[in-house]
């Protein structure tokens, strides 16, 4: 297939890039003359095992192009959809979580257009009867509580996946369709236009990724599209109710990039509406490369999708019992699970919020503390060191050599006074992925701490002995001599003597 | 075996006279007897001979196991997918299109031993009353080859009316089936919506296609429909109800039954002849025991209306596929928006087109509301009014069409075209079983006698159907065929 002028798409870019030289300064100030209105579409990918109308697998990354296809996701003449049935319980299972009501019936409907990514000419989708209404999702940004309304979630199917010879198809030369992707269940999660501010905007996406990788029905990857954001961005004067004209922006495959794509929308609009310009209806792609949205679609252009009910499928009946199993079976929510943890723990706000940012993480902290591991520490251990492991060696603790049972042991040999904080580290560091009982190798290798106080006492005396230059850069007010001093004693017990008492020691030695 | 049943022809299999191989071979040399007529597009050659192999092993197996239907030659309409044998759909968009899978009724069929031997003519997309609309060029009747065969499976009618093969397979929309049963002289079932699998039967109109089959006995559509019919897990609309056993009703007669004669559909544009041909063939159940009811069916002239309505706004959607960008025809051109324009505005005929154009306007922003959604309102009161009068009646009785065959280009209007299937498309939007058997002549032309029953009662409309079978000899008319056409047949 070969396209060279525009298909689809109205007459290519009409703007030139814009140059947002100090986009600081000039975001203020078009923020102080104009409110932005944001309201955010996002995609999720299931995590089923099939796709939504057909057995093939719903995993299709890294399949040979068009591998993954059969008769009924090809859109061939005769086959016939049937509904994946674990689809709409995960959609359910997610509209729960973002508050919506769930009504009785629902049904899906075809979405009518032509492009080549989409096999059957229609895409199958759900239109005025949707199987969830009237969310909504709280978060704070910057201590102020923002509740943004969830309109609705409803399930449809994914397109196919295009690659153009050049950047898009209005100036491609040939284009080629890979239909692996296509079919695959796709829950679509619109929310009102309730946000102000980018970074409002932003955080909305964390929580919302947050959420639907809690409850298992998405995997939250954004570069690799499983879970997308299209957003819609107006501006209006402070103070007025109505709605400006609205742009919808795409394109955008991570938080930063719909952060910078709306921060460079306001300034584009506010500019334009400062000049007493108006604002025309289209569809803008983001460009990471170029910094700047640049037009893909004009209003001219909108689709009438002509939506009608699907034929093929009958409509859908979610009976209360469902719905009630399926809440019962709702993990416990991010937020739910980091008020608690404050509360029954007594963890920091910004803590509990960091060990709940990932459900493995929450569930490594409650396992620790149900071995026994003192609450702090097991959240300085999960969001330090074994964070920066887990990240290194791209393997999570639950998967590590080391495991769950291993950290708390390790953790527990600390708390107790075995082993001192760096000879913990050091055994973290070691044990994290070759594993092993960390209270076994502390045995072995005699790496228990040296707590004798006669001991303590002798070392520390001859270090005094053997460094009277430090003695006397102490003595004379440098407090890092000291340091050189308490380095001396851990060298000669290689690292296993508690820090704080070999301090102690020495600054009452050389008392005056 | 020109004219011989799926029973006779069963019967010579087990007792060793003839093998599937040989009867497919008949069945072969009879079909292109009729070339003139050009009801087949094209013959299944490799799947015919091994399937024919499959029978004859299923029949050297155990005979006894082996159902009716075991090597048994038949035709299918052009809108049905098996693999490996091109399918068209009647038109030039498709042409070259070789599915890689079988749909479900098909696939039955073959489980069940029959041998198809040739893929028939057909309206493009099933969409027609005369088989005029063929990208392939039309359809001779077997009874007049000047006349249409009724459309949209006309080649599949016409070639069971021919004697060429005992059953053959077609598709129902508004009349598809019924209709041209009624133009040829032979039984054309329609079962109830659901019943049998639209899985491999490329969609003309989704919530209103039904496979069904052509026989020239009852009992031979009756077993066809049993092969086929069934709860299918990759038709979601399939019935999940379990199949009433055919053979427990068959036989059984109209005695004290209660027949309802619809009164909308006994109004004028009845051709004379049809009136007197059906007025004698109630007669006919009134003396088999029937009672015959007046009924009355208001919403019936609504009915053209709302099936045109909502037949073309499926279509609009389910032709959509037909974009020349994965099979069948594609027209090159610089762009994607000229490439599909070009490759739709080539591959499709002109009925299609203004389908295609109808749903789309009724679907359209601002109209779906005034067309479609009001059409589906219309559709529940046709569908309300059959069950009100299967309250009181066991069944309905009725002509399949207010005309005979006509001639070929008899009707260039579209709408007088549509008019053809007024008396069968209400059956399809309240998905009901019909079927169309044959009740006399009309100027040496058949008539048909439609039989409708309530959702899911398809053993009761074969039932009626039988009784006035078997007390006339319509079934046994066949046709005059001028020398053109009849060949040697064996």
């Amino acid at each position: 297939m070969a396209h060279g002028d525009a298909a689809l798409a109205a007459g290519g870019d009409g703007d030139a890039v814009m140059t947002v030289t100090s986009a600081v300064s000039t975001l203020d100030q078009v923020m102080q003359r104009w409110e932005p209105v944001i309201g955010l579409e996002v995609h999720g990918q299931l995590l089923t095992q099939s796709k939504m109308f057909c057995g093939c697998s719903a995993d299709y990354i890294g399949s040979p192009p068009n591998s993954n296809t059969c008769p009924v996701c090809l859109g061939l003449p005769g086959v016939l959809p049937v509904m994946n049935r674990v689809a709409v319980e995960y959609t359910v299972r997610s509209a729960l979580a973002l508050n919506c009501e769930i009504p009785e019936h629902s049904k899906f409907d075809r979405k009518n257009y032509f492009y080549p990514d989409l096999p059957k000419g229609y895409q199958i989708s759900q239109w005025d009867m949707p199987l969830s209404l009237n969310g909504h999702l709280t978060f704070t940004v910057d201590g102020e509580e923002v509740r943004c309304g969830i309109t609705r979630v409803h399930l449809e199917e994914d397109t196919g996946t295009l690659q153009h010879a050049g950047d898009i198809l209005q100036q491609a030369r040939s284009s080629v369709v890979d239909l692996n992707r296509a079919g695959v269940p796709l829950m679509e999660i619109v929310g009102e236009p309730d946000l102000r501010t980018p970074a409002q905007a932003r955080e909305y996406l964390v929580r919302l990724r947050q959420i639907l990788v809690y409850i298992g029905v998405n995997d939250g990857n954004l570069e690799q599209g499983s879970f997308r954001c299209d957003a819609n961005i107006s501006l209006r004067k402070h103070g007025d109710t109505g709605l400006g004209v609205k742009v919808e922006v795409k394109n955008m495959n991570s938080f930063r990039a719909v952060h910078r794509a709306l921060e460079y929308e306001i300034v584009r609009q506010g500019r334009l509406l400062d000049q007493g310009q108006t604002i025309a209806q289209e569809t803008r792609g983001w460009v990471e490369a170029k910094g700047a949205t640049i037009s893909q679609r004009s209003k001219e252009y909108a689709h009438d999708y002509r939506y009608f009910p699907e034929p093929d499928l009958p409509p859908l009946h979610l009976s209360a019992a469902f719905v009630d199993r399926v809440r019962a079976g709702l993990p416990e929510l991010p937020q739910q699970l980091a008020e608690r943890l404050q509360r029954e723990h007594g963890l920091s706000a910004y803590d509990a919020a960091t060990i709940t940012a990932e459900r493995e993480d929450a569930r490594a902290f409650e396992a620790l503390v149900a071995a026994g591991v003192p609450a702090k520490a097991a959240a300085n251990w999960l969001m330090g060191e074994v964070a920066r492991l887990a990240r290194e060696t791209r393997i999570p603790l639950p998967g590590s050599g080391l495991g769950l049972d291993g950290l708390a042991s390790l953790v527990k040999l600390v708390e107790t006074g075995t082993i001192n904080g760096s000879t913990a580290k050091e055994l973290l560091e070691e044990l994290y992925l070759a594993g092993g009982d960390p209270a076994a190798v502390v045995r072995e290798r005699g790496l228990g701490q040296v707590s004798d106080q006669a001991e303590l006492e002798r070392l520390v005396d001859a270090v005094i002995a053997e460094n009277p230059a430090a003695v006397a850069d102490f003595r004379g007010g440098k407090e890092q001599a000291l340091q050189r001093l308490v380095g001396g004693v851990m060298k000669a017990t290689r690292g296993r003597a508690d820090a704080r008492v070999v301090t102690g020691l020495l600054r009452e030695r050389l008392a005056p | 075996m020109s004219g011989e049943t799926v029973g006779e022809l069963g019967a010579r299999l087990r007792r060793g006279e003839t093998t599937p191989g040989e009867l497919a071979a008949q069945a072969r040399s009879a079909l292109a007897a009729l070339d003139a007529l050009h009801p087949v597009l094209r013959y299944t050659e490799a799947l015919t001979e091994r399937q024919a192999g499959r029978a004859a092993q299923m029949l050297a197996d155990s005979p006894e196991q082996a159902g009716p239907l075991c090597g048994i030659p038949f035709a299918y309409k052009d809108v049905l997918c098996v693999e490996g044998v091109e399918t068209s759909a009647g038109s030039k968009i498709l042409q070259g299109f070789i599915p890689p899978y079988t749909g479900t009724a098909l696939a039955r069929l073959l489980d069940a031993g029959a041998v198809p031997v040739a893929v028939t003519n057909c309206d493009e997309f099933a969409m027609g009353s005369s088989n005029e609309n063929s990208a392939f060029g039309p359809v001779g009747n077997p009874w007049d080859p000047s006349r249409v065969p009724g459309g949209s499976s006309g080649g599949s009618a016409a070639v069971v009316a021919a004697g060429a093969v005992p059953f053959s397979l077609g598709t129902d929309t508004g009349g598809s089936i019924r209709q041209p049963a009624s133009f040829c002289g032979v039984a054309g079932f329609k079962p109830t919506y659901g019943r049998v699998s639209r899985y491999g039967l490329i969609a003309f109109a989704s919530s209103l296609d039904q496979i069904g089959p052509f026989a020239r006995r009852v009992a031979d559509a009756a077993h066809v429909f049993t092969a086929m019919a069934g709860h299918d897990p990759r038709d979601s609309t399939s019935s999940p109800a379990p199949v009433e056993p055919v053979s427990e009703q068959l036989g059984r007669g109209v005695q004290g039954m209660r027949l309802g004669v619809p009164r909308e559909y006994m109004a004028e544009g009845l051709e004379p002849g049809v009136r007197t041909a059906i007025a004698a063939a109630l007669a006919q159940l009134e003396k088999l025991g029937a009672t015959l009811v007046e009924v009355s069916l208001p919403s019936t002239e609504a009915a053209l209306s709302t099936y045109y309505i909502i037949a073309p706004a499926e279509c609009s959607a389910n032709l959509a596929r037909m974009d020349g960008v994965r099979f069948g025809l594609h027209v090159d051109r610089k762009s994607l928006t000229d490439t599909y324009l070009e490759t739709r505005g080539q591959g499709f005929g002109p009925e299609v087109k203004r389908r295609i154009m109808l749903g789309t306007y009724a679907l359209s922003s601002g109209y779906y509301d005034a067309y479609y959604r009001q059409a589906q309102k219309v559709r529940t009161l046709i569908a309300e009014e059959f069950d009100r009068a299967f309250e009181t009646v066991d069944a309905l009785v009725c002509p399949t069409s207010p005309i005979v065959a006509f001639p070929k280009g008899d009707k260039s209007d579209p709408l007088s075209m549509y008019l053809c299937d007024v008396l069968t498309l209400p059956v399809n939007l309240a998905g009901l079983p019909g079927i169309s058997i044959p009740c006399g002549l009309s100027e040496g032309l058949p008539v048909g006698l439609q039989v409708i029953g309530p959702r899911l009662q398809d053993a009761r409309v074969l039932r009626v159907a039988q009784a006035y079978e078997q007390a006339t000899a319509w079934h046994t008319e066949t046709p005059p065929l001028p020398p053109a056409v009849t060949g040697t047949p064996s």
